[in-house]
């Protein structure tokens, strides 16, 4: 059974290896093993030649097995299997010894030990190949349907590109309305369109594409399942309003005597008890905010037994009462539905810090406000039709301050990154406080700016050269109130002085940070995420959509805060991933799982409790661990924590890792 | 040190009348360093040609007035050849000269300069030039 016509290839990777590895020597060295039947050296086995020289080996000396002695597998090692395969020999009998990072680099200035420790790893390698089985890839169906979570830009893109593809596609947005921070923005930088403009087309397509299903004003509540077979539960949160007979017409709304603010204008304007987010809402349907409708606190009082009218009372149904469709009907109508898909694109976006967290700052002034807030009383659809004004007195400012990096590049009072899309909204901003109000003073504090994207340099100096801003570098650390001015105390580190100017507005560039709950869904998904609340992609440069669970991608500002063109982009990207994922009948996947003998299997459990996959179960009536195929990951957390070694990766036994390990091990 | 904006730099008078004389818009000046880099006279200065568009930039001319910078400034046109954005430093510095000298103050009296007869011509034409209307 064990392998006994092994052939190893040595690759010189040009001087890499070869210019400090002595190859002919290990080459040599090897071949005086009994199980090798061939060891030779070659000078880049990556390259068609290096690929051949395996495929016609196995055939010439009848291999049944074969190490590649080059660079991490990381790189090649599926170069090298499927050689072997054309070759006639099973893939998984195919190893990789990293004679390049582990003896060619570390040990440059000393050839000898580099040559002797490249014998070494290929001989362990060996002791480790001889007991490798020869293994199939394991098949797992797929649905073909997708779920996007987030109906922002990226998530709406998302969404369009999967359902154009012909796959069934479920959105699923927290809201009432699906759009996101776009929606809220006055104007975009760096061509100042208007953003409902070039927004709302898409999200009617949403609305009508006979592919997507919405689910707005809606959760993920959990998901189980794996790559390709996903089961999804979604809550439905309640509107009081039956959706289906709503018009949208907007004449509860008039009628409804309850103002509070809104939510969507982040607290800049009112919105009634009944509303809908705004005029362009996707779906346009009004919903009943329980906490702030009269009728339905004091049903909820009564019900909780503390208020007990003594006769019936006539509560507010004004609502209700002009509905044409009688669609209000006041009932707690949440509801769980749920969805099987085969992929995931996760576009929750993301949130800004709020202006109190900057007291320094002003942040407890009505008049300090963060960018986003702004945007909404820049907007010409705002609650100010896009002429700013202070929220204190309703004044429109004959000046603004905008602050940079609030709470950005600042490890210690916020987060350490660059926010990114800050310094280019603050100068958009800048300019349309002059388009509207060219008569108003703007200055504009900075530490640097970073413009960085097609037009964006271009923008900067647009907003210097023509718009009139005062731009001043240096970061300012205090803002208080003067009489009806606030005084600005920053600093010009370019002159060297304290600069100070009496404004009155002041605009925070506060730092980007993931959306309020998104970490609790990413446990839902099991996908990681850094302490700021931004999802983790699998590798930053060459696998930025994907995550480390097969199945599930990322777009957008989810996975670090962004503009639209690369949100946009990353949704594009996502839906590809996914689009390339279910376009195949049936999926593939390393066979190297975990396996259990269920002879010595004491179903303690402990395997179970290790798994960051949730692929273990232990079965009730044979009481021994069972591993789902689809779910595990192979990544072996379960074997090393079995007090029997029953659970092991196949491939990486116990047992062949020992013996690699001693050869390793051996006196040098 | 300490300055307090009063109003926006862009209203004031003398800023507007240095972009008039100039022809330039300092407000297009984005603070890169390139022309202090390369000026051969930047040693000599008490504020760097950078720092004469951040002082007009924030509408303190009252300092550069006081400067010697602009005095001496020697017009090789380095600064003007190398600005990205294009200023024309050197007209710049004239312009701020100029506002100093439309006051009509002589700061130098031909009839009080001892060395008249051993300087050569230039440099009186020169001292003339920047030091009297
Ligand atoms: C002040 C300001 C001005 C800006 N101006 C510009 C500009 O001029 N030009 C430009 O290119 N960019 C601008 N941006 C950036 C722009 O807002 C983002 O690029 C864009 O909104 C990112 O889109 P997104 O879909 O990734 O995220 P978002 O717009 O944040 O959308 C995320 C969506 O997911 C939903 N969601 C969140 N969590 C969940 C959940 N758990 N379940 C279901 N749904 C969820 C949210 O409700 C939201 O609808 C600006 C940003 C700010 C702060
Ligand atoms: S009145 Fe009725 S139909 Fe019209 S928006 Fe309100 S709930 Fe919808
Ligand atoms: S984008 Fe600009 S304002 Fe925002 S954190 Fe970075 S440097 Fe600061
Ligand atoms: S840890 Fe080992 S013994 Fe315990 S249940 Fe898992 S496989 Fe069985
Ligand atoms: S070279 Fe031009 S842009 Fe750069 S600092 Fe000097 S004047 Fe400003």
């Amino acid at each position: 059974m064990a392998m006994n016509r092994i052939g190893v290839f040595i690759c010189h990777c040009g001087r890499n290896i070869a210019g400090t590895v002595d190859v002919k020597r290990v080459a040599e060295e090897i071949g005086k093993r009994e199980d090798v039947v061939l060891s030779t050296t070659y000078i880049f086995m990556c390259s068609e030649p290096g690929q051949k020289l395996i495929e016609e080996s196995i055939k010439k000396y009848n291999l049944d097995g074969v190490v590649v002695a080059n660079c991490s597998p990381t790189l090649h090692e599926k170069t090298m299997r499927n050689a072997a395969a054309r070759g006639g020999l099973n893939p998984y009998r195919v190893e990789i010894a990293n004679i390049r990072e582990w003896a060619a680099w570390p040990h440059e200035d000393n050839p000898e030990a580099a040559t002797r420790k490249a014998i070494r790893i290929i001989n362990a390698t060996i002791e480790k190949l001889k007991a490798n089985a020869s293994l199939e890839p394991i098949e797992v169906p797929v649905t073909r349907r997708a779920l996007v979570i987030g109906g922002g830009v990226a998530g709406i893109q998302a969404a369009l590109d999967l359902a154009d593809a012909g796959i069934e596609t479920i959105l699923v947005e927290k809201e009432p309305s699906i759009g996101g921070n776009m929606f809220r923005l006055s104007e975009t930088f760096p061509t100042l369109d208007c953003p409902q403009c070039i927004l709302t087309p898409k999200m009617n397509d949403v609305a009508q594409h006979p592919n997507i299903k919405l689910y707005a004003y809606s959760e993920v509540e959990s998901v189980e399942g794996y790559m390709g077979n996903f089961k999804v539960r979604i809550k439905k949160k309640s509107t009081f309003v039956d959706w289906d007979k709503c018009t949208g017409c907007g004449e509860c709304l008039r009628v409804c005597p309850i103002s509070v603010k809104s939510e969507y204008d982040l607290g800049m304007g009112e919105r009634k008890a009944i509303y809908i987010v705004n005029e362009q809402a996707v779906p346009l349907k009004a919903l009943i905010d329980e906490n702030s409708c009269i009728r339905l606190q004091f049903e909820k009082k009564v019900r909780e037994g503390k208020i007990k009218p003594k006769k019936a009372v006539k509560i507010c149904s004004k609502c209700a009462d002009v509905c044409e469709p009688n669609a209000i009907h006041f009932k707690n109508n949440e509801e769980i539905v749920e969805e099987e898909v085969g992929a995931i694109v996760v576009a929750t976006g993301y949130e800004v810090m709020p202006a109190e967290a900057f007291p320094e700052l002003g942040g407890k002034y009505p008049d300090v406000l963060t960018a986003l807030q702004f945007e909404r009383l820049l907007a010409p659809s705002g609650p100010t039709a896009g002429i700013p004004r202070r929220p204190s007195d309703g004044k429109v400012p004959e000046s603004i301050a905008f602050i940079h990096c609030v709470g950005s590049r600042d490890p210690q009072n916020g987060v350490p990154y660059c926010s990114r899309i800050c310094c280019m909204y603050t100068i958009k901003q800048a300019m349309l406080v002059k388009h509207a109000l060219p008569k108003t003073a703007v200055y504009d504090f900075y530490i640097d700016i970073r413009s960085n994207g097609k037009g964006y340099e271009e923008f900067y100096h647009r907003a210097k050269e023509e718009y009139g801003v005062n731009f001043i570098r240096g970061k300012v650390s205090k803002v208080y109130k003067v009489g009806d001015k606030y005084r600005v105390q920053g600093v010009d580190t370019l002159t060297g002085r304290i600069i100070e100017v009496d404004v009155d507005m002041v605009i925070l560039a506060t730092a980007a940070k993931g959306s309020t709950g998104v970490k609790e869904l990413a446990k839902k998904l099991r996908i990681p995420y850094d302490e700021w609340g931004w999802l983790k992609e699998t590798h930053l440069k060459l696998r930025p959509l994907e995550t480390p669970v097969g199945g599930v991608f990322i777009a957008g500002a989810a996975q670090f805060v962004k503009d639209i063109t690369d949100s946009v982009s990353q949704g594009s990207g996502a839906a590809a991933k996914a689009m390339t994922l279910l376009s195949r009948p049936q999926l593939e996947k390393e066979p190297l799982l975990a396996k259990v003998d269920t002879e010595i299997c004491a179903g303690c459990g402990r395997c179970k409790d290790q798994c960051a996959y949730g692929a273990i179960s232990i079965d009730p009536v044979r009481h021994v661990a069972v591993v789902n195929e689809a779910l595990c990951e192979g990544c072996g957390a379960c074997s090393a924590n079995c007090p029997t070694t029953a659970i092991q990766v196949v491939n990486f036994k116990k047992g062949q890792i020992i013996r690699a390990v001693d050869v390793l091990a051996e006196v040098f | 040190m300490k300055y307090t904006i009063k109003k926006d730099p862009h209203e004031d008078e003398r800023v507007q009348e240095i972009i008039e004389i100039s022809g330039q818009n300092i407000f297009s000046c984005y603070q890169c360093g390139r022309c202090s880099s390369g000026c051969p006279m930047a040693e000599f200065m008490d504020i760097l040609p950078n720092q004469v568009f951040m002082y007009l930039q924030e509408g303190d001319v009252d300092t550069l007035l006081k400067a010697k910078t602009p005095w001496i400034c020697a017009a090789c046109f380095t600064c003007t050849v190398r600005c990205p954005v294009g200023l024309d430093l050197a007209a710049v510095m004239e312009a701020i000269r100029e506002l100093q000298l439309r006051k009509n103050y002589d700061f130098v009296d031909p009839y009080k300069v001892e060395e008249r007869d051993i300087l050569p011509p230039i440099a009186l034409v020169s001292n003339f030039r920047k030091f009297t209307p």
